[in-house]
């Protein structure tokens, strides 16, 4: 009797706490707000199925609990029921999958008017490539990185002259503009996670890996690396900022390119403001 | 007359009196005898998993209490979180239900006199223990164990910047690496014992689900364990010769490292293709001796056998399948995650007709709520949650917020730690009376039960929504993360109270066990009425060649119980049919729906 009533009462406590707990999800800050969806469905689903398993074990041990003289049925098995319990469970599968892949298929597709940013990971800091001018970052190889090449930079590829270095823990990104992330690292693995945009992906040295998002509102996120890289895997944070597009270009303006911070300008020397003036925005 | 037709007892009769105990120390030491082994590897892994209990201690006081004790800094943290998890998942549970469960049970449930290489299965024990020394001895080499995380993802693991670089990730590597060698001897030992070794008229579809779960995870094991192995040796050259399968171009701490061309990612496909199947390694045994609990005491026949049978099957294959929805974040090709994302969702059917097949056993039945039964359904419970989460995980998009937070750590805990433990902790109290011939008290049991089940619950339950929150796991410092409410830390330090109390309330389990050793109330040799072979020996304990003179001959399956007509509410498999004047059931006697 006790074990029926606090199994049932455990059924209760969760669904009480899902829905009256302050721990939920962070508000969304772009465009994945199907993933959310998805989510969703894949909790109500689950949580029906939790409530409905529970409550008939429950039920059933407060029902057929011993009596003295009571005796089991003897069934060794349906084949009707248990054909349709396999058809009912499919379904509840399927459900919760095909919004999946479809979603999962918009994750992998990246927009075409997407533009390209990079981040580069390193124990235990971030810092971003914007491709400049041209559009197009230039081509790095791990061996070339030291002190005057962070980024590991070919100096002889002329469409990394014009690439724009942020070798600071802080990137800005301007609203409602679609960005493909192209991720790298250095040294280990690291994972790029800012919660309020919901997409992650790993930086995994020796290849570059890449993940899409809109950034949909305004304002200051912190970047966690979500893949253990080391004793400082906690601390190596950094920010998210997502301005509007006015704030975004002098901010651009005052970064290095590469050329520049090969030319003696250390990086995040500011650039001449009039040097730029030809570049197409 | 039945002397000359009994299988296989003449040779085992030979082979017995080849590794019969002659002295105290083959007798318990260098023992030949399954169920001598059995409590070897049992009391090693319980001892090791001690270990790992107080690790999770000391990580939850940073967790819920960060900086209260002094000595916990970032390296010390992810070595106890390496350590802890790993011990867990290998050490302890492998090993306890394969090497302790799989060696005690086989024989005796499949009426064979012992495993068909006794003397391998004693090297197998040894060289598991072997395997635990050097993993303990990375405690007191320089730099301490490896802080690389259970996964030991390359290059992290082998890199300056984690705890352990200098020699604790060579000690672990080789301890996996003795590991998988142990566990060979012994799997090998467990298939060919139930493929070769069942007593007459035990046809697999006689088995206890049981058994089929414990063969059915030693076949996963074969077959995933080397992958393990070649990862670990791989890593290992990478290490100490500065080879490069792991390892692409790396500028680590400022310095360009002699190492090219390898690559992170085939460390994790291998280190999944091992470490999937192996969460089924610890589930599988804990779903056959659920199976079994609720049937005995539920004094009922598993509902769906041969269903159930063929699930336990069906998850096996396709637990081959689905090692990538690990990495969905990995940065391996996306277009992955269709076919994994798919392949994991199918994985769920299979396991729900075991959910609902064991509830559904209840139905009707005459539940006595003993203590190995209620562990049984806090089994159910907890796994049934913990799998309700496997769906987030699984569906690739939806794990794209979730991966690396604590709602992994939620789901895995519940699904193959708390459940299986849960399992292990019901198989203890009904299969104690058969080791050593007493019952475990069952007030301290039952003490036992409500804490470890309710307190588990309670656990991580809620920490399931510390990952919807976005707290990232394996993180030493928690606080100044601005998504994250300021009232999660409340719910972390409720978590570590939970805990600290869920961790000591396992003294009560081993004292129990130790003091019912000795005082125990004598158990009889069939203190639950059960069906299966091991309740049948004629000495309990069972004496070495477990069944006397002769081998038991089989007749029915392993669950008639409350067979309509019968005087008793169970048939033993061993109860021919003439003498009861009901025709044995099996699977194949089928009635109608409900």
């Amino acid at each position: 009797m006790a074990v029926a009533i606090v199994l049932a009462a455990l059924v209760l406590v969760s669904v009480l706490f899902s829905v009256l707990s302050p721990w939920w999800f962070t508000p969304l800050a772009s465009n994945w707000g199907m993933i959310d969806k998805t989510l969703f469905i894949t909790f109500i689903i689950t949580g029906i199925v939790f409530a409905a398993v529970s409550l008939f074990m429950a039920y059933a041990v407060f029902r057929f609990r011993h009596r003295d003289g009571a005796k089991a049925a003897y069934e060794p098995e349906s084949k009707r029921l248990e054909i349709w319990l396999t058809g009912v469970t499919s379904v509840g599968i399927a459900a919760m999958l095909a919004p999946g892949l479809i979603v999962w298929d918009d994750y992998v597709t990246v927009p075409s008017e997407a533009s390209v940013v990079e981040v580069v990971g390193q124990q235990w800091n971030w810092t971003f490539r914007l491709p400049g001018a041209d559009g197009v970052l230039g081509t790095v190889d791990a061996r070339r990185i030291g002190s005057d090449n962070p980024f590991g930079l070919n100096p002889d590829d002329p469409k990394g002259q014009d690439d724009v270095l942020v070798n600071a823990n802080e990137l800005r990104l301007p609203v409602g503009h679609p960005v493909k992330v192209v991720l790298r690292s250095i040294d280990v693995l690291h994972d790029f996670f800012v919660p309020q945009i919901r997409a992650k992906m790993d930086l995994v040295p020796g290849m570059v890996t890449y993940f899409w998002f809109t950034p949909e509102k305004v304002g200051t996120y912190e970047i966690l690396c979500a893949e253990l890289c080391g004793a400082g895997h906690s601390a190596m944070r950094g920010t998210v900022t997502v301005v509007e597009e006015a704030e975004y270009q002098p901010w651009l303006r005052g970064l290095p390119t590469f050329a520049q911070s090969q030319a003696g300008n250390g990086p995040g020397r500011r650039r001449d403001l009039a040097q730029d003036a030809g570049a197409p925005r | 007359m039945a002397q000359t037709v009994v299988v296989g007892d003449e040779h085992a009769h030979g082979e017995q009196g080849l590794h019969e105990p002659k002295s105290f120390l083959t007798r318990y030491i260098w023992s030949q005898d399954h169920k001598v082994i059995a409590i070897q590897y049992s009391i090693t892994a319980i001892a090791v998993g001690l270990i790992a209990l107080v690790l999770s201690w000391l990580m939850r006081m940073q967790i819920g209490f960060p900086s209260s004790l002094a000595f916990i800094d970032q390296d010390r943290y992810l070595q106890f979180v390496t350590m802890h998890g790993m011990i867990m998942v290998i050490y302890l549970l492998t090993a306890l239900f394969l090497g302790g469960f799989g060696n005690y049970l086989i024989p005796l449930m499949i009426g064979a006199r012992d495993m068909v290489f006794p003397y391998v299965n004693m090297l197998s024990y040894w060289t598991y223990l072997l395997s635990v020394l050097v993993l303990v001895a990375s405690f007191f080499v320089p730099g301490g164990p490896t802080g690389a995380g259970w996964t030991l993802y390359p290059p992290q693991a082998i890199l300056p910047g984690t705890p352990g670089q200098e020699w604790g990730i060579i000690l672990m590597l080789v301890s996996l690496v003795i590991f998988v060698a142990a566990f060979t001897m012994g799997g090998l030992n467990y298939v060919t014992t139930v493929l070769q070794a069942r007593t007459r008229g035990m046809t697999m579809m006689r088995l206890p689900l049981t058994v089929w779960s414990i063969f059915t995870s030693t076949i996963l094991g074969l077959l995933a364990f080397p992958a393990l192995f070649v990862s670990g040796v791989m890593m290992l050259l990478d290490r100490v010769l500065t080879t490069s399968f792991f390892m692409p171009t790396v500028v680590s701490m400022g310095q360009q490292l002699d190492h090219a061309g390898g690559s992170p990612l085939l460390f994790q496909h291998l280190f999944w293709f091992f470490g999937h199947p192996e969460v089924y390694i610890v589930a599988l045994p804990a779903f056959g001796v659920v199976s079994d609990l609720i049937s005995t005491h539920a004094r009922k026949n598993i509902f769906g056998y041969r269903m159930m049978v063929w699930a336990i099957l069906a998850i096996g294959v396709l637990s081959f399948i689905v090692w990538a929805h690990h990495m969905y974040v990995s940065g391996m090709n996306p277009y992955f995650g269709f076919f994994f994302a798919t392949t994991t969702l199918i994985i769920a059917v299979p396991t729900a007709i075991k959910v609902y097949n064991w509830v559904l056993t209840l139905w009707e039945g005459d539940i006595h709520l003993t203590v190995p039964m209620l562990f049984a359904l806090a089994f159910i419970l907890t796994f049934v949650a913990g799998g309700m989460s496997g769906l987030f995980l699984g569906n690739v998009v939806v794990d794209v917020p979730l991966s690396d937070t604590y709602f992994v750590v939620a789901h895995f805990h519940m699904v193959m730690g708390v459940a299986p433990v849960l399992a292990v902790f019901g198989g203890m109290y009904h299969w104690y009376p058969k080791v050593t011939g007493r019952l475990l008290n069952d007030t301290l049991g039952k003490i036992h039960f409500w804490v470890t089940f309710l307190g588990t619950y309670a656990i991580y339950f809620p920490m399931h929504y510390l990952g919807f929150v976005g707290m990232p796991r394996r993180y030493y410092d928690l606080s100044g993360i601005s998504a994250i409410p300021h009232s999660a830390q409340t719910l972390n330090a409720f978590i570590t109270v939970v805990a600290l109390v869920v961790g000591a309330a396992q003294a009560l389990f081993l004292l129990n066990l130790v003091w019912s050793a000795f005082r125990g109330k004598p158990a009889g040799s069939n203190p639950w009425r059960a069906t299966t072979l091991e309740w049948q020996t004629p000495e309990t304990p069972p004496g070495h060649g477990n069944w006397g003179p002769r081998q038991p001959i089989v007749y029915r399956w392993a669950y008639d119980y409350s067979v309509p007509g019968a005087p008793e509410d169970f048939l033993p498999q061993n109860h021919p049919p003439e003498r009861s004047g009901v025709s044995g059931a099996g699977a194949d006697v089928r009635h109608g729906g409900h």
